[in-house]
């Protein structure tokens, strides 16, 4: 106790900038001392440095870099006070030393916003995902997606709207595998009780924050009985906390089929990792493919905004047909986190106007718009709703 | 005989299911094959007639013996399908079996289980063709899963470690990966498919899907006139739901075949249309329909035996009988095309007799 006053002192004297606010955590000698913290869903980091944020960017493989520079001219344009520490991992190498200069970077700056990292699957299995390495490192524990029809855009089925909260950490991504014999390779898929109540615990709240009615979990407890018969019950157990909202259970590959028979019916779905990912990017090609909708991964103490399905784009890179939308709105889902709450809505609104009524289209939606006109496009309407904008 | 021998003795050797033109004469009599029938529970019995009515109709040459398959406790305390089905299934190699009901805690594991291991059924084959007439949002649906049926997530090894951490393993061998590559392929060129997509996960599960890939890879080079691709499995399902044409014959371990099977059956329509067949090794094979046993309408002459005889045609194409598969798939495609008589969960009011009816109806039309 006294020991712990002592060194709250000391940190006063050493760095005055960094006054400990209640709800804050301070840094101290690389330590982290939290004092009183206060438990929303979603915690900024403070702004320091003038009232601006500085906010981790990495720019990652294939379409990334492209797409966040553009998220950086929108920013630059519309006066956004956000500055960005770059950071770029090479996925080529064999060490980890860039994704832990991103990991040091992301724990001091508290948000991020990313591209994908390709994984070579060449590489020996020792070599592991960058990406996954990310999430774990910063216990990321909540990779929340929300996908919704857009009515600019055309799809097969209509009037969409699910909320994806998926456990980003265990499960099936363990990467933790061996050959026990020669031509035989085991790999471990690990549940806890833990990790299974906390994503549970994060995806009631955010249904009660959000007014949502029902939360189904997404399982596949009638073959594997023990590990998401696990998740079931925790989920199950949180449920019963929070009467106002309606749990139900669905078998997973049930789950794919009514998706694409009957989306409308799904309304907050929580699920382990590698269902997680099934059921996002089928929701994902919905609501008119991976370049509509932003994801965000969220810890307790660190927030990563990314795509949701997270695709490297190898194959469209620097060709100036990417489309930009899920990026500029993954930047939108951080300034709501940064609590820019203005900023955010106004981007958000130029990318959806922009999407709906200009109906100016990159080719995966069918268009035949480039990056960049779509780009220019949303400038043109952030100005046009005369707010402080730099030059075009 | 000697040649039969020899043959028999090649393909356990390869270890891939060929398909047979000309059965071993111990089940052929007076020209026809004979087929163990495995009606089910609940709406099996009916539909399971329906079937034999309609070959009736169609004038197949298939004898059809029925068994019954509950679980019994063979000697040494092994659940074990009882040995008079085990023998039928054994002399007649082809089986066509209703939906089974798997009680819970019953203490023993699921009927459809103890099938699969007792005769080693490592391919499930899942053909999904878009039907003209039952609308879904998707059209020109015609690809087809082949996934892995006996290791991969489903091997039922769990453990807790502590109280609160389970641990479940999935098992990948060389062996079974190399027999689906196989299978898959075969399968491809027997049916004059142009490509071999392996879905897998290895930037995640380095090691064991890497395994599967590596064996899809080496298999790949024998078969150099099929298009040999790898996608990973969330690109998949993302392309999937936007453009299903542009996949073809998909093969894949256990868990995302068991996802992605029923992700294909639910854009054509549901499980209550979808053919299903499980091949195994030594020249078994089990068609099946995969829907439910719907206990809420059994004995009521409501069911849909569509499912049943998809898998039914499946069978006969199986075998080599072509013209007698594609007479009865015409008939009850044109039903349905129809739309004059149809059973309700494809949108009409006809009995399951009705619906029947028809099809042998237009098959007689058709001779």
């Amino acid at each position: 106790m006294a020991a712990r006053s002592a060194l709250l002192s000391a940190s006063k004297i050493i760095n005055p900038f960094l006054v400990g606010r209640p709800g804050s955590t301070v840094k101290v000698f690389g330590t982290t001392l939290t004092s009183h913290r206060n438990k929303t869903l979603l915690t900024p980091p403070p702004a320091k440095y003038g009232g601006r944020h500085t906010v981790t960017l990495i720019p990652g493989d294939g379409i990334g870099p492209e797409l966040l520079s553009h998220v950086r001219e929108v920013f630059r344009f519309s006066c956004v006070p956000v500055d960005f520490e770059v950071v770029n991992v090479n996925s080529a190498l064999e060490t980890e030393n860039d994704i832990n200069n991103a990991i040091t970077a992301i724990r001091r700056n508290g948000v991020a916003l990313k591209g994908n990292i390709e994984t070579k699957h060449t590489m020996p299995p020792s070599v592991k995902s960058g990406n996954n390495l990310l999430r774990t490192g910063l216990d990321l524990y909540a990779n929340v997606m929300h996908c919704q029809s857009l009515p600019g855009v055309q799809t097969r089925h209509k009037n969409i709207d699910i909320m994806i909260i998926r456990e980003n950490t265990e499960g099936e991504y363990s990467s933790l595998e061996h050959e026990s014999v020669s031509g035989v390779v085991e790999s471990l898929k690990i549940i806890t009780r833990n990790n299974s109540l906390r994503i549970a615990d994060y995806a009631f709240k955010l249904a009660r924050e959000r007014g949502r009615r029902r939360v189904t979990a997404v399982h596949k407890a009638n073959i594997m009985k023990l590990g998401d018969g696990l998740f079931l019950q925790c989920c199950k157990e949180v449920a019963s906390g929070y009467p106002d909202i309606t749990f139900d259970s669905m078998i997973v590959d049930n789950t794919t089929m009514q998706l694409v028979s009957k989306p409308q019916q799904f309304d907050v779905m929580v699920m382990p990792n590698l269902y997680g990912n099934v059921v996002s990017n089928v929701c994902a090609g919905l609501v008119g493919g991976p370049g509509l909708v932003p994801g965000a991964n969220y810890g307790r103490d660190y927030a990563v905004f990314e795509t949701a399905t997270r695709n490297t784009g190898k194959s469209i890179a620097d060709k100036n047909i990417a489309n930009p939308t899920a990026m500029l709105l993954a930047s939108c889902l951080m300034l709501d986190h940064l609590k820019l709450n203005g900023y955010a809505s106004l981007i958000r609104n130029a990318v959806l106007t922009t999407m709906n009524e200009t109906r100016l289209h990159t080719a995966d939606l069918g268009g035949q718009g480039t990056t960049s006109e779509v780009v220019q496009s949303v400038m043109r309407v952030i100005q046009s709703k005369g707010q402080l904008t730099a030059e075009l | 005989m000697a040649g039969n021998a020899w043959r028999s003795l090649l393909t356990q050797a390869v270890g891939v299911a060929v398909r047979k033109p000309v059965q071993s004469s111990a089940s052929f009599s007076r020209g026809m094959k004979m087929v163990t029938m495995i009606p089910g529970d609940g709406i099996g019995p009916e539909i399971s007639a329906a079937v034999m009515k309609i070959f009736d109709a169609a004038k197949a040459p298939i004898t059809w013996e029925e068994r019954n398959v509950t679980a019994i406790k063979g000697p040494g305390g092994r659940w074990m399908i009882p040995p008079d089905a085990k023998e039928s299934m054994d002399s007649s190699k082809i089986g066509l079996k209703g939906p089974l009901k798997t009680p819970i805690a019953a203490g023993h594991p699921s009927m459809n289980l103890l099938l699969r291991k007792t005769f080693d059924l490592y391919a499930n084959v899942r053909p999904c063709v878009s039907i003209e007439g039952y609308k879904t949002p998707y059209t020109d649906v015609d690809l087809v899963t082949i996934r892995e049926n006996t290791e991969g997530e489903y091997s039922g090894i769990e453990h807790m470690i502590v109280d609160g951490v389970v641990q479940s393993i999935k098992l990948i061998t060389e062996n079974a990966s190399r027999r689906i590559a196989e299978y898959a392929f075969e399968y491809a060129r027997n049916n004059k498919r142009t490509s071999v997509t392996a879905v897998h996960k290895a930037n995640i599960m380095r090691m064991s899907d890497g395994l599967f890939l590596r064996k899809c890879r080496e298999v790949a080079e024998n078969y150099k006139d099929i298009k040999f691709t790898e996608m990973y499995l969330d690109t998949v399902c993302l392309n999937m739901v936007q453009d299903p044409t542009q996949f073809d014959v998909l093969v894949m371990p256990n868990l995302y075949g068991d996802i992605l099977s029923d992700l294909c059956a639910g854009l054509i329509g549901g499980l209550g249309v979808t053919p299903s067949g499980n091949i195994g090794a030594n020249g078994v094979a089990i068609f099946e329909s995969v829907h439910g046993t719907a206990p809420d309408i059994a004995g009521m002459d409501l069911a849909n035996p569509t499912a049943l005889l998809l898998s039914a045609v499946m069978m006969l194409r199986h075998m080599g009988l072509h013209d007698c598969a594609n007479k009865i798939q015409t008939a009850c495609f044109d039903t349905i095309k129809d739309k004059k008589v149809l059973t309700k969960d494809l949108g009409g009011s006809a009995k399951c007799s009705e619906f029947t009816a028809e099809i042998c109806r237009r098959i007689r039309d058709l001779d």
